[in-house]
């Protein structure tokens, strides 16, 4: 027998996310469905405008994601137009991009991720005493003491006596499937907080570069903000050394609760180290330039493919390349001009929606037919998964020091050997370590900022093709941006100083998409397959890998049995993020 | 650069690729236009951020919400909510947002942080399909708002209608 169990909507603001899933009579997931429910209308909106002001629309695809869309956008003309962006500008990028990371990271798995692993409610039963001696036992972290950890445990009594659980509201609390004991779950409930006073501290950056807070500026050619250590209104010695101030507060938080708290949580969750894995194809366009975008062989995180697990053999694909990057529609509500069977490159993409049922009220949807407002994006005629861990898997293959041996501290630390990467711990497990990657790597770029104001190189802007009769009559551009879930391009076709096609290929559209015309599933699709649900009508265990991917989404979760039966209703805790990618 | 516990924020929400949507957004930049700088007063384009907003919240004291509202009234309905109601408004169904700041506002208040003065001023949306720029009607109640809004400031001293 089976029964197919139904997720919707696992809500995000331009693409709810909704999970069918069917389950063999030992109710484990044998086939798994990924449908985005509604629709993005940003390449309609952009047809016709200034190429140059394209960010600006772009940026408000995404709450959380305003910074990924407009660097990708503002990439995508500056590679039309052949800019070369100013070392200065450069490294200011490449400060914001990082901080992004560390931010968007940190916030994802104390705000979003952790309550998939943390019982909230059984961290009223820690011994605080208990608590207090396993952080002094896994970090120098200054708030430590069993006072602290009292007074945490306090504040959650007096939510739960209160009848307002409001934010710990919407979660399977008490579900089998926790195993922390309550001293762990505290020793979380207290850093889910922490991290919200951290982040009002580390987004200065993003208000210094970008000249505000939130929605920076962005520039075609550079960055907004000029450098000038004499003036009030530039970058100068106050700015710099908020920003250096900004970057040690980033390290510290990262070195001393994330990475902690993710060791300490990992060993009681093992078994999700072999499963949740799903396709073992990972794409990654690459991030943060040495100097010039188009150099991709100087880039931390290098351009690459990896088919089939095989790390010994990184292929570097172009994404320009016609005929291997392609967006099927098979699966998908919309149609192309010359037929729905076969791919089309970015480059010739139409957005053109043809909804074709179900109407409602249905039970499921039709997945032999149309089932997802995403397309299939695939590379090579194959799936991909993007983010976090194609990232350390790419950095891991290609000999980045420092990934090779945080990876190999955490295996080691964990007692599993290199293949649980590929899998759901190892996911969350990748988001962590590059997020020290990331986070180390800030200093050096701070310190080489420094280094080209010293030495004169103050320019942040290139103005030689900002006027538009300096352009082409056609051109078209790639941009690219490891966004914190995952490879993000936009594709940008500029004739008549116009815009002519404008498309973008988010991280989830690779990672939720629907089935390709060859039947094979996307990365959500596969990942969940084989994995056990203890509790069918509390699927926490498919929240888990779901999670574990980012997938940017407000949830509140209707659970349908076969019957069309409403069996409850649960949400999946706070959401970080209301947007597409 | 500690967090001012006294600032004094006009937030404007919502997201301006569809339509009505981006109400909250097209009142503050109206208003920001009408106004020019005000003493103490930040305009703020809170978009569709979500918990990146909370240092916002939390580091005033006077906080009025520009926002598209679903409250079950007619679409085009001017909707004003006080500091009790606030915490239970309800968000537009097809965007998140609204679900988002209702839990940025939550956490605010378990962390004994939410403003003590806080106000919303928006109105129920006619149309939150793809597109910028407001509907109609909702253009239309844009002189009405700002002065719901104007009135707002001036009750918490800051700004002088008279002037």
């Amino acid at each position: 027998m089976t029964n197919r169990i139904v997720i919707d909507p696992i809500t995000r603001i331009e693409g709810h996310l909704r999970i069918e899933a069917e389950l063999d009579a030992s109710n484990t997931v044998s086939k798994a469905y990924s449908s985005g429910t509604m629709v993005r209308g940003i390449e309609i909106i952009l047809k016709g405008r200034d190429p140059r002001e394209a960010w600006a629309f772009a940026q408000r695809a995404c709450g959380v994601c305003t910074t990924v869309h407009s660097f990708a956008s503002i990439r995508s003309v500056e590679n039309a137009l052949g800019i070369q962006i100013p070392a200065a500008a450069n490294l200011i990028r490449n400060l914001m991009i990082a901080q992004q990371y560390v931010h968007d990271h940190v916030m994802h798995f104390y705000h979003l991720h952790a309550l998939d692993w943390v019982d909230v409610v059984s961290a009223l039963q820690a011994d605080p005493k208990q608590t207090s001696a396993i952080q002094q036992s896994i970090s120098p972290w200054k708030n430590s003491s069993p006072g602290y950890f009292a007074d945490v445990q306090s504040k959650v009594q007096a939510i739960v006596d209160s009848g307002q659980l409001s934010l710990f509201a919407n979660a399977y609390w008490g579900h089998p499937a926790y195993k922390l004991p309550p001293e762990v779950n505290l020793l979380a409930v207290a850093h889910y907080l922490e991290a919200l006073d951290w982040q009002s501290h580390v987004t200065k950056i993003h208000t210094i570069f970008g000249g505000k807070n939130p929605h920076p500026n962005f520039v075609v050619g550079g960055v907004p903000m000029p450098i000038d250590l004499n003036s009030d209104t530039a970058l100068n010695i106050d700015r710099l050394s908020i920003i250096k101030d900004s970057i040690q507060k980033i390290v510290e938080f990262v070195d001393q609760v994330y990475i902690p708290d993710v060791l300490a949580i990992a060993p009681y969750y093992l078994d999700y180290a072999s499963l949740g894995e799903g396709l073992g194809n990972f794409l990654t366009w690459g991030e943060f330039p040495a100097t010039d975008n188009s150099d991709t062989s100087k880039f931390l995180v290098p351009r690459a493919v990896i088919v089939g697990r095989d790390l010994n053999n990184l292929i570097v694909p172009d994404p320009n390349d016609i005929d291997l990057m392609k967006e099927f529609i098979s699966h998908s509500w919309y149609e192309y001009s010359q037929g729905n069977d076969q791919g089309l490159h970015p480059f010739e993409g139409e957005t053109s929606f043809k909804f074709t049922g179900p109407y409602p009220p249905y039970d499921f949807l039709d997945v032999e037919k149309q089932y997802s407002w995403l397309k299939s994006p695939r590379w090579n005629n194959k799936p991909m998964e993007v983010g976090p861990l194609a990232r350390v898997l790419v950095m891991y293959a290609s000999g980045h020091k420092q990934t090779q041996d945080l990876t190999n501290a955490v295996l080691k630390a964990l007692g599993a050997p290199l293949e649980a990467v590929f899998s759901t711990l190892g996911r969350t497990a990748a988001r962590a370590i590059e997020t020290k990657v990331f986070a180390d790597a800030m200093q050096g770029m701070y310190d080489d900022l420094v280094a080209e104001i010293k030495a004169g190189n103050t320019k942040t802007f290139n103005d030689e093709k900002w006027d538009p009769q300096t352009w082409p009559k056609s051109v078209r551009g790639f941009g690219f941006m490891e966004a914190p879930r995952g490879a993000l391009g936009h594709w940008v076709v500029i004739k008549d100083k116009k815009i002519e096609n404008y498309q973008m290929v988010v991280p989830t559209t690779w990672n939720a998409s629907p089935r390709d015309p060859q039947g094979q599933p996307g990365a959500y699709e596969a990942s969940l397959v084989g994995t056990p649900l203890v509790k069918p009508e509390w699927p926490l265990e498919i929240l888990r890998t779901i999670h574990s991917f980012d997938p940017c989404m407000a949830c509140a979760i209707h659970m349908i049995d076969a019957d069309g039966e409403e069996l409850g209703e649960v949400g999946t805790g706070l959401s970080v993020c209301t947007t597409s990618i | 650069m500690e967090i001012n516990l006294n600032r004094k924020i006009v937030l404007g929400l919502g997201n301006t690729l569809n339509k009505d949507e981006g109400l909250g957004v097209h009142v503050l930049n109206a208003l920001e236009a009408k106004l020019g700088a005000v003493p103490q007063l930040e305009f703020v384009d809170g978009g569709v951020l979500g918990l990146n907003l909370l240092p916002w919240v939390e580091g005033s004291s006077h906080l009025l919400i520009l926002d598209a509202v679903n409250a079950g009234q007619q679409p085009g309905t001017v909707i004003e909510m006080t500091a009790e109601q606030i915490p239970m408004y309800s968000g537009i169904k097809m965007s998140d947002h609204q679900i988002t700041f209702q839990e940025v506002l939550g956490l605010a208040k378990f962390r004994g942080k939410l403003p003590p003065q806080l106000h919303l001023i928006g109105a129920q949306p006619v149309d939150i399909g793809i597109g910028l720029g407001l509907s109609g009607e909702i253009a239309a109640l844009i002189p009405e708002l700002l002065t719901r809004v104007e009135s707002q400031l001036a009750s918490w001293g800051l700004l002088n209608l008279s002037g």
